[in-house]
């Protein structure tokens, strides 16, 4: 974002996955150009099918097959020298894409964690949760002794409010809410400076999930880390993000500040979403949902995407493909409403 | 006037024993999934039943429509106890009370058209031949915005959109032309965007069709945009119940409280959740003693873990289940 000097630990430059499949491709993420500020956190948000879980993945490189990354280059802001077999991988700006297959392994889970969304099917119900944090850290430091890792498994639990002689208990033997805590933990256990966290939330009840929202918020604070919160809820968004991309058919629609998005949404999508939000403490808003459906990715349109189901359509709309462009406030909308203002 | 009176319900499901614990005769234990409920739903009202997973809010719902038979208690509906009913004449009382399950998508039999699986409500009753059948089913699908009907009625589940889905999920209850329906989390699985659309349709159907609505969510934002009063559950207990607008603004019980303020606020500017309550639900097989929220509860005293607090009324037309008051 321009209106920040950090410096960006994550740039997504020009990135499209594509999903082969019988009936054709589909393009997952289009053309996406995202850069993640240091120490903030970004919200990534849209309706099912957007593409947000497959943004998220591409960064891990761990695209769920059909799908592949076919251009674009991610490059990762490396703050420190890492080693690993008797190798350097050296500080500085390196691109993920272009890395070694031992070299993304590494990156994994030291450098970049990501959470999955569901902490009933994530964890091995064979293997206790200690035996979870030994492997995942001698992957990465075979020297390791189990002791030290289980010390070590036993503190991050304990940060989460989990008791640390608990590492000896099954994954059946915790609650929803305690699997994605420990998924988290696990996240967490190599110090990484980005986790990625998709939908962490949404199969747990709305008590469970505060208790979970604050203690990661917490935990950034604690672990200097920058996030990325992929979640469908924006009612989350709004009290945990500094930074909301909307996205809709593997696109950015919108890019601005928390705040000013929630005031003054600037893509009609965008208007249109956060109009469909039931808000508890406004029970006299008036609901309104979007017509039609998105289009399938397999054979899309020309021009936005977004343009069979918006009010503001105009003739451009239908041919030419809106750039996310900057406004004059530095926020990011990728709509032709907008283009002239530039 | 009141459509349905709930006294004094419970539902215990037993647990399955090991071989060898039944071999040692130790005491069968059950699941307490609703243990004592009492309320009422007047005609034309929409009552909101919320809690987390593992309150007992959905075999409550069931309790309701009798897809499930209580362990104990009445449900007085229409004047007549159905907790007992059985046979024809329960299949006669499925025609006045209808349920929609959560998953559009599983509850909808995958090869079966959405005209026909709308229309197999009243072969199941013996109404009317596959002509008539068919024409009603037709102006079913008209009536949940499936329109042209004509188009429709052919397709199968996986040519619809999720909304869509849940339109047939509605059509397929309201067919028998019910007075009562539980809905079950109807958008819980439906994206935001269309969410509105199927509350509207819930709405729609509501004045034309004179239903009454016993609305199950956990969605306590949701619920407030349809539901005129809310009942609160708890481990298998109603521990608040209330006007929508009073229990929102001014919840008594402490789990309510928190309850409220664990709802994530879709305005960046309000303030961030303040006191929710630690730890989770336990389990319903040995609730805690005396007040089942007591380990958890903020303002808990001597007497919480004794005794167990009845539902009381407040004046008011609210009800609340706690020592405090």
């Amino acid at each position: 974002m321009a209106s920040s000097d950090t410096p960006n630990l994550l740039e997504i430059q020009n990135l499209s996955v594509e999903y082969k499949t019988r009936r054709g491709i589909a393009r997952g993420v289009d053309s996406i150009f995202l850069n993640l500020p240091d120490n903030k956190t970004l919200g990534l948000a849209g309706e099912s099918g957007c593409g947000k879980s497959t943004l998220g993945r591409a960064i891990m490189q761990q695209v769920a097959y059909p799908g592949r990354i076919v251009e674009g280059d991610i490059f990762f802001n490396l703050k420190e020298d890492i080693h690993y077999k008797e190798q350097i991988l050296e500080k500085g700006k390196i691109n993920l894409l272009e890395l070694k297959p031992d070299e993304i392994r590494t990156i994994r889970g030291q450098e970049i964690a990501y959470i999955f969304q569901d902490p009933m099917t994530s964890l091995n119900p064979m293997a206790t949760i200690g035996t979870h944090f030994i492997e995942i850290m001698k992957a990465h430091d075979p020297e390791i002794t189990e002791e030290a890792a289980l010390e070590r498994a036993g503190e991050i639990l304990d940060s989460l409010g989990i008791l640390p002689e608990r590492v000896s208990d099954y994954p059946h033997q915790f609650s929803g809410g305690m699997r994605q805590r420990v998924m988290i933990g696990l996240g967490l256990v190599l110090r990484p400076s980005l986790l990625i966290a998709d939908e962490p939330t949404t199969s747990l009840d709305v008590i469970v999930e505060a208790q979970i929202l604050e203690e990661i918020a917490e935990l950034k604070d604690e672990f200097d880390l920058t996030m990325m919160l992929i979640t469908h809820n924006l009612g989350v968004l709004a009290q945990t993000a500094d930074n909301i991309a909307i996205m809709y058919t593997g696109r950015i629609m919108e890019l601005s500040p928390t705040v000013d998005l929630f005031e003054d949404p600037l893509h009609p999508y965008a208007q249109a979403l956060l109009q469909s939000v039931p808000d508890v403490t406004h029970p006299e808003k008036k609901l309104s949902w979007i017509p039609g459906a998105p289009p399938d990715l397999i054979d899309p349109i020309p021009g936005c995407m977004y343009n069979p189901r918006c009010p503001h359509a105009m003739e451009i709309c239908k041919e030419v493909v809106p750039p996310l462009l900057e406004n004059k406030n530095g926020r990011l909308v990728a709509c032709h409403l907008y283009t002239e203002e530039k | 006037m009141t459509l349905i009176e709930v006294k004094n319900v419970k539902k215990y499901f037993p647990v399955q024993q090991g071989f060898l614990d039944s071999l040692t005769s130790k005491e069968s234990r059950f699941v307490r999934a609703v243990d004592d409920i009492s309320f009422t739903i007047e005609k034309g009202e929409v009552l909101g039943l919320a809690g987390e997973s593992g309150s007992g809010k959905t075999t409550t719902g069931r309790l309701c429509v009798r897809l499930l038979k209580p362990t104990e208690g009445e449900i007085i509906y229409d004047g007549q106890d159905i907790a007992k009913l059985s046979g024809k004449k329960l299949r006669l009382l499925r025609r006045r009370l209808q349920f929609t399950f959560q998953d559009p998508t599983s509850s909808l039999n995958p090869r079966l058209k959405i005209g026909d699986a709308i229309a197999d409500a009243l072969r199941l009753q013996g109404i009317g031949t596959k002509v008539e059948r068919r024409e009603r089913s037709e102006e079913t699908l008209e009536l949940v915005g499936l329109s042209p009907a004509s188009s429709f009625y052919d397709r199968l589940p996986h040519q619809l959109s999720g909304g869509q889905k849940q339109r047939v999920v509605f059509g397929r209850a309201i067919i028998l032309k019910p007075e009562f329906i539980v809905t079950d989390e109807p958008v819980a699985m439906v994206d935001v965007s269309i969410k509105a659309q199927i509350l509207d349709l819930m709405t729609e159907l509501k004045k034309s069709l004179d239903l009454t609505y016993l609305f199950i969510s956990h969605d306590l934002a949701t619920a407030r945009h349809v539901c005129d009063r809310i009942a609160i559950m708890y481990l298998g207990r109603i521990i608040e119940l209330a006007d929508k607008d009073r229990i929102y603004e001014d919840p008594l019980h402490p789990y309510a409280v928190g309850l409220m303020n664990a709802i994530p606020i879709p305005n960046p500017k309000s303030k961030k959740a303040e006191a929710v309550p630690r730890g989770e639900i336990p389990s319903p097989i040995d609730p805690p003693s005396g007040c089942r929220f007591h380990p958890r509860c903020p303002k808990a005293f001597d007497k919480c873990s004794v005794e167990e607090p009845e539902l009381k009324d407040m004046g008011d037309g609210r009800y609340v289940a706690c020592h405090l008051y």
